[in-house]
């Protein structure tokens, strides 16, 4: 047994030589790069290889990690280009402050298309992007005086500072090496875990606090920036630039090498943009029939898709997988602590007069009550009570018709879900919304990283609450493992450690009992106890009656969208219209 | 004012061109939940397979017509079991590149095929047209508002009074309860596919000996039924009609008067503006919220 501080430094160790043979490799490759004198004709195939990747790993970003898609990256790598192009050529400009002009223009405008369309969902997004891409061709091809038209732009300047073909493909190398590193790095970070969150589950994103939007428009002008980086790097390196090396058939074979490569990863960006650049060349003949060579890209997207979604970098990853087995840790882990906010009153939450009406049904039709502080507090009803839909206006994913919720003293009624997150709400679905592609810590430390939850967030201090929370439900040894190779119950309290760890001042747990077997809800009902104990408040949505009457201290019963009893557990479960709700009265049994 | 009904004229023959792919688009986007990219390849494969039959082959043109629409349907069918049918039970995203792809592959293969050069195809009717006072109306403009009526109208009463027509709506509309019905949730949606393929491919005969037959008009014309639909309300039938046609209307008048060059970059500005001011279309309910 070693302590949590230890295995982190190991694991900084072992991060750290990974950095240091990473710096070596890349310095070979630059020494390389700078002494060696190609003939032009291999220059200018590794100086488009390389310019390429840049881009291509901004496809890595916004289609892997974040799972959105972006058509229109030639467009973004030519306007870096032309940035460049016309900066140097035309105005005089340093090299330098063209670049950067370029990618604030490129920026600029990865931000705006992302805003103005993410938040309608994928299909616009691709269309969209496409559109940008025709009319930026346009643009380039018409706007003679500006762009030179389809003659494009010649005898573009290289930088002083990098004046040769060796030294500019160096600096050119240096910069993909350290886009490269970014990007690997990206996915453990919390903006990165925030974009792979959303890719696999959005609405789970969306409770544990991450704000959807943002995170997606930051992932797309990541992309677009990358994109400009590598064109400007272009136009350096070929000195010419000319509309058609910018149309929507070279978005697709940035697409097409990120995908051959594989999407979840730099590397793969590397292999495929590798590839596809060397391929074309040991088969010209290919190109001297037109489309022809189009026309195999077209097939081999849809032969990837279909038969090697992950690329070539994802198959060779899953073999390695295979030899090396999970790795197992295990440490001795401080229990774990819940943190409570500055109590404001007594009434954690407050639900005054709610109603929610789908046209003419009224789901939900003015429903008062209050879960006080510390206390386990259950909303029960038969189906079709308006639970669920209470639930769901509690977290946001429904505005209600009418009425208001307070959380701890704060008006949330029109806040979104990631911000009822942030003022300390955390909750569990009935189906659960795990982020599938992650390991069950990845999954806990999103919770622990719940905006407004006060504690530590340091790395070693987000992981070491995330795994004493899996060891608080049971499941601190299985850490490492995808969510995906648990059972059913044990994602289920995976889960719940997600939504502890976030230190919520109201717990909302939907239907936590339901699909779990008689064992697994033995542990469920110990396990709220024990969460109970730490003084968390919690809001139980159930039908099992057992698992209410046991844990519950207070107990609000719903029927037909109105509230028909609210009081400590005992009285309310022999309340008679309680009992006339789940068993039907006298009258009904006779029929 | 002769110039405005000139133009008007003008606008609503290629904007019917517009809505009949809109209509395909939309079909198989209620039917499959997924926006097909190769949409507009459906009118470039019909325009080419045209003229195989009646230029290459010289064969009569109704004829050569009714083999077109024939060769679209199993175009359909084939397009189907290769680009959707193996990807039905993935998200969206790998559907989309699907489509993506397929688009590619087929305008590309039929450049290796037929090169650069766009074909020519004879008007359908050898009767060039009239005049009514000074605006003088085509008959192949004509001949596209007449069919696209007609075909509209067919439509409406297949999916509202048959009942292949109801089990293509109930399939669109909860594809697990159509199966428990017993309804063929598969069949329907390659019906789906190969009768969108048809009208698309319609769309594409009928609009050839306008602008030429070219392995670009697929892509083009399949973004401007895009901005169609999300004009009129995606997933809206009547909307994307509706959006079609202004959109012909809108991009001829900016023809007309403000740039010749641009005249593809007024469907995307539309689209834009919708997109920015009244993203769920003329018709459409929010398309944000959904829970």
């Amino acid at each position: 047994m070693s302590s949590m501080i230890d295995i982190y430094r190991a694991s900084a160790q072992r991060k750290q030589r990974g950095l240091l043979a990473y710096i070596a490799l890349i310095a070979v490759l630059v020494y390389v790069a700078a002494t060696t004198t190609f003939d032009g004709y291999v220059t200018n195939i590794l100086m488009q290889a390389v310019t390429y990747a840049v881009a291509v790993m901004g496809l890595t970003v916004v289609l892997g990690l974040c799972g959105q898609i972006n058509l229109a990256q030639a467009a973004f790598f030519g306007l870096g280009a032309y940035a460049v192009g016309l900066g140097t050529v035309d105005y005089g400009l340093s090299y330098w402050i063209c670049m950067g002009l370029g990618l604030i223009v490129v920026f600029a405008f990865g931000a705006f298309l992302g805003t103005s369309t993410i938040r309608l969902g994928g299909h616009y997004l691709a269309m969209v992007t496409i559109s940008f891409q025709q009319i930026l061709t346009l643009v380039m091809i018409n706007w003679i005086p500006v762009t030179h038209g389809p003659d494009g732009v010649s005898r573009i300047l290289k930088p002083n500072l990098f004046n040769t073909p060796q030294s500019y493909l160096a600096f050119c190398v240096v910069v993909l090496a350290v886009v490269g590193y970014l990007v690997w790095q990206l996915p453990s970070t919390k903006l990165g875990r925030a974009m792979r969150a959303v890719r696999d589950n959005e609405l789970a994103a969306g409770v544990t606090g991450i704000d959807i939007q943002r995170t997606k428009v930051t992932a797309f002008a990541i992309c677009a920036l990358l994109g400009g980086l590598g064109g400007g790097l272009f136009a350096g390196g070929f000195s010419y630039v000319s509309p058609d090396q910018f149309s929507f058939a070279e978005s697709i074979v940035f697409l097409t090498m990120v995908l051959l490569g594989g999407v979840a990863s730099p590397i793969g960006a590397v292999i495929g943009t590798g590839l596809l650049i060397l391929i074309p060349e040991w088969l010209r003949f290919l190109k001297s029939i037109p489309g022809l060579y189009l026309a195999i890209y077209g097939l081999a997207v849809i032969l990837i898709v279909l038969f090697m979604p992950d690329g070539i970098w994802g198959f060779v990853v899953q073999q390695f997988k295979k030899l090396r087995g999970s790795l197992r840790l295990s440490a001795e882990l401080p229990e774990l602590t819940l943190v409570q906010t500055q109590a404001h009153a007594d009434d954690v939450l407050v639900v005054n007069n709610l109603a929610k009406h789908f046209g003419g049904l009224k789901a939900v039709d003015d429903i008062s009550f209050v879960v006080k502080r510390g206390s386990v507090h259950a909303l029960i009803g038969p189906n079709g009570s308006g639970k669920t839909t209470t639930l769901n206006v509690l977290s946001g994913l429904y505005t209600p018709t009418a009425g208001a919720v307070q959380l701890d003293g704060q008006d949330i009624t029109h806040f979104a879900p990631h911000e009822r997150t942030a003022s300390g709400l955390g909750r569990t679905f009935q189906n659960i919304r795990l982020f599938r592609s992650m390991t069950a810590l990845e999954n806990v430390i999103i919770g622990v990283e719940r905006p407004g939850n006060p504690v530590d967030h340091a790395p070693i201090a987000l992981e070491g609450r995330a795994r004493s929370a899996l060891n608080f439900v049971g499941l601190g040894d299985r850490a490492d493992e995808l969510v995906t190779s648990f059972s059913y119950g044990h994602q289920r309290l995976i889960e719940i450690a997600r939504a502890v760890a976030g230190n919520p001042t109201l717990l909302l747990l939907d239907e936590p009992a339901a699909g779990l077997n008689s064992t697994e809800k033995m542990e469920l009902r110990d396990l709220l106890k024990r969460i109970a104990a730490k003084g968390l408040t919690i809001l139980i949505i159930d039908h099992d009656m057992t698992l209410v009457s046991e844990v519950a201290e207070h107990i609000t019963v719903l029927n037909f969208g109105r509230r028909i009893a609210d009081g400590d557990a005992v009285s309310v479960l022999n309340h008679p219209d309680v009992v006339t709700a789940y068993l039907g009265s006298d009258a009904n049994a006779a029929h | 004012m002769d110039m405005v009904f000139q133009l008007l004229f003008q606008g609503i023959g290629i904007g019917s061109v517009y809505a009949l792919v809109a209509l395909g688009f939309v079909l198989i986007f209620r039917a499959t939940n997924v926006v097909n990219f190769a949409q507009g390849e459906f009118s470039m494969v019909a325009a080419f397979l045209m003229v195989i039959f009646s230029v290459d082959l010289e064969w009569p043109y109704w004829i050569s017509f009714l083999l077109s629409l024939g060769g679209m349907a199993i175009y359909g069918a084939l397009f189907n079991l290769g680009v959707y049918f193996p990807l039905r039970h993935r998200t969206y995203l790998p559907v989309i590149i699907s489509t993506i792809g397929a688009s590619i592959l087929v305008s590309n293969s039929t450049l290796a095929l037929y090169g650069p050069q766009p074909q020519v195809l004879q008007p359908l009717l050898d009767f060039p047209g009239f005049n009514i006072g000074t605006v003088y109306l085509d008959a192949q403009y004509l001949l596209i508002i007449g069919l696209t009526v007609v075909l509209v109208a067919f439509q409406y009463w297949f999916f509202e009074h048959t009942l292949l027509g109801k089990k293509l709506q109930a399939t669109s509309q909860d594809k697990e309860m159509a199966s428990l019905l017993g309804i063929p949730v598969a069949t329907m949606i390659m019906l789906t596919f190969v009768y969108s393929a048809m009208i698309g491919g319609l769309a594409g005969i009928l609009v050839a000996p306008i602008l030429f037959v070219s392995i670009h008009m697929g892509g083009t014309i399949a973004l401007k039924a895009f901005a169609a639909t999300i004009i009129g309300g995606f997933g809206d039938v009547a909307g994307a009609i509706i959006g079609g046609l202004a959109l012909g209307v809108i991009e001829t008048f900016g023809a007309a008067y403000v740039s010749v060059p641009y005249k593809d970059g007024f469907a995307f500005l539309v689209l834009v503006a919708f997109l920015v001011f009244r993203p769920q279309g003329i018709f459409g309910e929010r398309v944000a919220e959904k829970a």
